[in-house]
């Protein structure tokens, strides 16, 4: 392992709870409604961040506490039953109901999970229900989908089957990428969990070898290992070096050549990093300053160093898997500072002390970096631009160009000229 | 327990955030979550804000439950006020912190520190923004000039005259996140400085602490938005005796009244009554031959209290609009929405669902929607035209030109605002009209866009605007005739025609719809 520094801090944060991963999850599965239980503050924010307006009745909502349910549980168990009937008659092509614990529902220790099986058997054959927490006194945004994640574990059916299971929400189009990738690799029996219906969980079993798409899945990969999946340990498919590597490490696993491999996706990288090239040209040498939120941090801060040569200043991220990361961590340059957690106002006093020249941070905080004159990124594009791969390279070092192109463009000639 | 797919109003702490965010010098520590931490991007994205709110977030976690959480307040009060040097601290919680009772006020106040500390108590399971930030606005208020107003005599609204100087008011109300706020301010204290009268504070956006204790230098209180400081005035009325206005001057009816009320509580006398009907270009763009075709339209209102009320003024009074639905989601403001339409004779919507209001959209069949941006979304689905007269805010309701609501400058954005999409339905009509001559282009396309008609998981069937579709389950039948009849009637107007003439019809008896019935119908409804 490489040397680099672990720092940990603690304070007031600046980040999302797990609930805003409903935004991407309810697009990958269209079948399946999310409902959080839990206060107006919960409803807020997810229509905050996920643009609720589009809809004519989106796919999540809230079952928004009131004064009397926090009087007696029992009523509140009712309460929840009843929203539940009036959801499933308005919606009847729902398949799976995701019950989502909040901040509030955690506190007063509401039973998701026995409201979860009773409504299972009432429902047999029509609707299923799983639970699991989003609550931000547990989970830091993406952690979201991994609660999600590792509620459908018990669901998904047992089979010795050989196959390789991507774990971890893609894009449609970069799943069906991947998906070919591998099979002209070699490797055939390709899955995907989350599916893109929620009722074809895939089957898993002894013989299924886990290769993780996303670095935020600790607890469902737990839980997978439990049901005897074999975990592949990689990097991230994040830039042309994470994603070869990435799929290296499934070929080992299947025992197929890395020759093989090279085969086929040189020609790939090759275009990549030719694409690649009017970034670096514009990051190269620029120093990156990462405000912890979604765990793709430390993957991004690799790419961004290793093959558009960005000084790293600093690279926070919300919680560390030091196992999950592990393969990241030796690819990053020696002595780079990581800090896990956050203490949101002696962070923004080190970002301010470094004069960086880029910025990857919440919304929140966004528009006051850049009145101060430093460049950002919103680390919610991250989510939900379709990245991963080795395609997508270019697209995801564009995410941080824009920024100083368009400072460039700004600054130097608009002011200067005009 | 409440399903709520999308709500109007945030949680009570939101609306706190706004006022603690449109000051200077205040610091907001609340008691909260890291999710809770998201209402900071309402701030910078939605308002373009250049700053953070002044919010400390404490950031409590599970772990910490069973342990000390009232430490961990402390800790962050200390810090924030080490850090941020408020000259005031508002102190709070958020739905969570509610629940595990740890008064972060009542603590905050235990500390010693030598600066005036707020205690918000926000109840976040029955309360929403609006309440919030009335209710912090209030609390601000009265912490910072409880001591005072028992030392100062009574305030006389006309001491300006004694006093040798030019009267003065207040302007209280206008905040952040708050429908054109920023611009309704500058054409508020334009007017009223045109008239000879200053501007002592405008509260709370851009005001400090140190402003607050002098809103007594004030010989009354404009009360500009009632959701946010109704409250606050009636407090300064009761404890010093200040007057506040209570007219909210959007449209020209309503400003000249808002003039007038200033000046009768000053006892100022108005010097330039006539001309104040031609300070706007509303009454004659009104008055101008092509708005002929602005009777009688139909409109359905829904908004804030303030914004629905002034909404449906001006659409029957100064536009010659038929109001045909009218509605809030301001509960603390019901009373006065149910006054003002039953004056229109029609009976208001209160209702915090967004689908309620959609579909009492849909019965009304209007030909212009006012709504929020959730009605416009609503209305787009319906093919009607729709202009945004009321908050949540959205990102396009922080326009980058001068853009207000109220005043002279209002009324000619409002005029602009509402007829604009209105012409646009009659360009449609017209569009309909010539589709079939051969210079007509078939790229041509409509500006309320195909999402309606082409929307292959919308659930509901749009009323077409080309074809007539007689619905099936109704047992009237339409002849030919009839139906051929109804083709020629603009379609802006057509639903309207149809049902009417489906009701008239089925008041008759008649077996079938022919197009001498359109006729009966048309003159039996006048």
């Amino acid at each position: 392992m490489s040397k680099v520094e672990f720092n940990k801090e603690t304070g007031p944060r600046e980040v999302f709870c797990g609930l805003t991963s409903i935004v991407w999850l309810h697009r990958r599965m269209p079948d399946a409604f999310f409902l959080v239980v839990g206060s107006r503050t919960c409803a807020h924010l997810i229509q905050s961040a996920a643009g609720v307006m589009i809809f004519a009745e989106p796919r999540f909502g809230t079952a928004i506490l009131e004064e009397k349910d926090l009087a007696g549980l029992a009523d509140a168990h009712e309460e929840l039953d009843r929203v539940v009937n009036d959801l499933i008659s308005r919606r009847p092509e729902i398949k799976t109901l995701f019950l989502v614990g909040s901040c509030p529902s955690e506190v007063i220790k509401l039973d998701l999970a026995t409201v979860a099986e009773k409504l299972n058997k009432r429902f047999l054959g029509q609707v299923r229900f799983v639970n699991y927490s989003g609550s931000g006194i547990e989970t830091t945004f993406t952690q979201g989908e991994d609660g999600a994640l590792k509620a459908l574990v018990p669901l998904m059916e047992s089979t010795d089957d050989e196959k390789l299971l991507l774990v971890g929400t893609l894009a449609n189009n970069v799943e069906d990428r991947f998906k070919k990738i591998f099979n002209q690799i070699g490797i055939t029996n390709v899955e995907s969990f989350p599916p893109r219906q929620s009722t074809e969980l895939p089957k898993i079993g002894k013989n299924t070898k886990v290769l993780l798409t996303q670095p935020y899945l600790s607890d469902t990969v737990r839980d997978l290992k439990h049901r005897g999946c074999e975990i592949i340990y990689a990097p991230f498919p994040l830039g042309v070096e994470g994603s070869t590597k990435w799929f290296l490490s499934a070929a080992e696993a299947f025992k197929i050549h890395e020759l093989k491999v090279h085969e086929v996706i040189a020609p790939l990288a090759n275009r990549a990093r030719q694409a690649l090239e009017k970034h670096t040209e514009i990051l190269r040498g620029k120093k990156l300053f990462l405000l912890p939120e979604s765990q793709l941090e430390i993957s991004l801060a690799r790419f961004l160093h290793n093959e558009c040569g960005m000084e790293l200043i600093e690279v926070g991220t919300p919680y560390l898997n030091k196992d999950l990361m592990d393969e990241e961590l030796n690819l990053l340059p020696d002595d780079t500072k990581i800090v896990e957690g956050q203490h949101v106002e002696k962070q923004l006093d080190r970002v301010r002390a470094s004069s960086p020249d880029l910025v990857v941070c919440g919304m929140g905080l966004a528009n006051p970096l850049e009145a101060e004159g430093i460049s950002t990124k919103w680390s919610i594009e991250m989510v939900f631009s379709p990245i991963h791969g080795i395609d997508q390279a270019a697209d995801l070092a564009g995410l941080f160009s824009r920024p100083l192109k368009r400072n460039q463009i700004l600054t130097s000639k608009t002011l200067a000229t005009h | 327990m409440e399903l709520t797919l999308w709500t109007y109003e945030g949680p009570p702490h939101v609306g706190a955030m706004r006022v603690a965010s449109s000051m200077k010098d205040i610091h907001y520590v609340l008691h909260a979550p890291q999710g809770d931490t998201y209402a900071d991007l309402l701030f910078t994205m939605i308002e373009r804000r250049g700053q953070r709110p002044p919010v400390t977030y404490t950031t409590f976690q599970a772990r910490d439950l069973g342990g000390d959480t009232a430490e961990l307040v402390k800790r962050n009060i200390t810090e924030a006020v080490e850090r941020f040097k408020p000259k005031t601290l508002l102190v709070g919680e958020s739905c969570t912190a509610e629940l595990i009772q740890d008064q972060p006020g009542a603590l905050a106040k235990g500390m010693g520190f030598d600066i005036p500390i707020v205690n918000l108590e926000l109840p976040a399971y029955s309360k929403k923004e609006n309440w919030g930030a009335s209710e912090t606005f209030y609390q601000i208020i009265r912490t910072l000039l409880k001591d005072k107003v028992n030392e100062i005599d009574k305030i006389n609204p006309q001491r300006w005259k004694s006093l040798g100087r030019r009267p003065k008011v207040n302007i209280l109300g206008p905040t952040l996140l708050g429908f054109r706020c920023r611009d309704d301010v500058i054409e508020i204290q334009r007017i009223l400085s045109e008239q000879g009268i200053d501007t002592n504070v405008v509260a709370p956006l851009g005001s400090s602490p140190e402003d607050i204790e002098r809103l007594t230098d004030a010989d009354i209180n404009v009360c500009l938005y009632h959701e946010i400081a109704e409250i606050s005035c009636e407090w300064l009325k009761r404890n010093c005796g200040m007057e506040y206005t209570t007219t909210i001057p959007i449209g020209i009816k309503n400003t000249i009244n808002f003039i007038h009320e200033v000046h009768e509580k000053l006892d100022l006398p108005l010097t330039n009554k006539e001309e104040l009907e031609h300070k706007s270009k509303l009454p004659w763009y009104s008055k101008s031959v092509d708005s002929n075709y602005l009777t009688g339209k139909r409109v359905f209102i829904f908004g804030d209290g303030t914004h629905a009320i002034a909404a449906a003024k001006i659409a029957k009074d100064e536009l010659g609009f038929e109001v045909v639905g009218l509605g809030t989601y301001s509960r603390e403001m019901a009373r006065q929405v149910r006054a003002a339409a039953k004056d229109l004779n029609i009976e208001a919507l209160i209702t915090n669902s967004y689908l309620e209001v959609e579909d009492a959209m849909k019965k009304a069949s209007p030909e212009l929607v006012l709504g929020t941006q959730m009605e416009r979304h609503s209305a787009k689905r319906l093919g009607i035209p729709c202009a945004v007269i009321s908050t949540p805010m959205h990102v396009q309701d922080v326009p980058a030109r001068y853009s207000p609501q109220m005043g002279w400058e209002g009324a000619n954005v409002i005029f602009d605002d509402w007829v604009h999409p209105l012409m646009m339905g009659l360009e449609e009509h017209l569009i309909d009209m010539f589709k079939h001559d051969f210079e007509f282009v078939d790229g041509h396309q409509s500006h309320l866009g195909h999402t309606a008609t082409n929307a292959p998981d919308n659930k509901e069937t749009k009323h077409d605007q080309s074809n007539i579709s007689i619905q099936e389950e109704k047992s009237i039948l339409w002849t030919e005739s009839g139906k051929a009849e109804l083709t020629k009637v603009p379609f802006f107007v057509r639903g309207k025609v149809k049902s009417n003439t489906e009701k008239y019809a089925l008041s008759k008896g008649l077996p079938e719809i022919n197009d001498e019935t359109l006729y009966d119908a048309k003159a039996f409804f006048g």
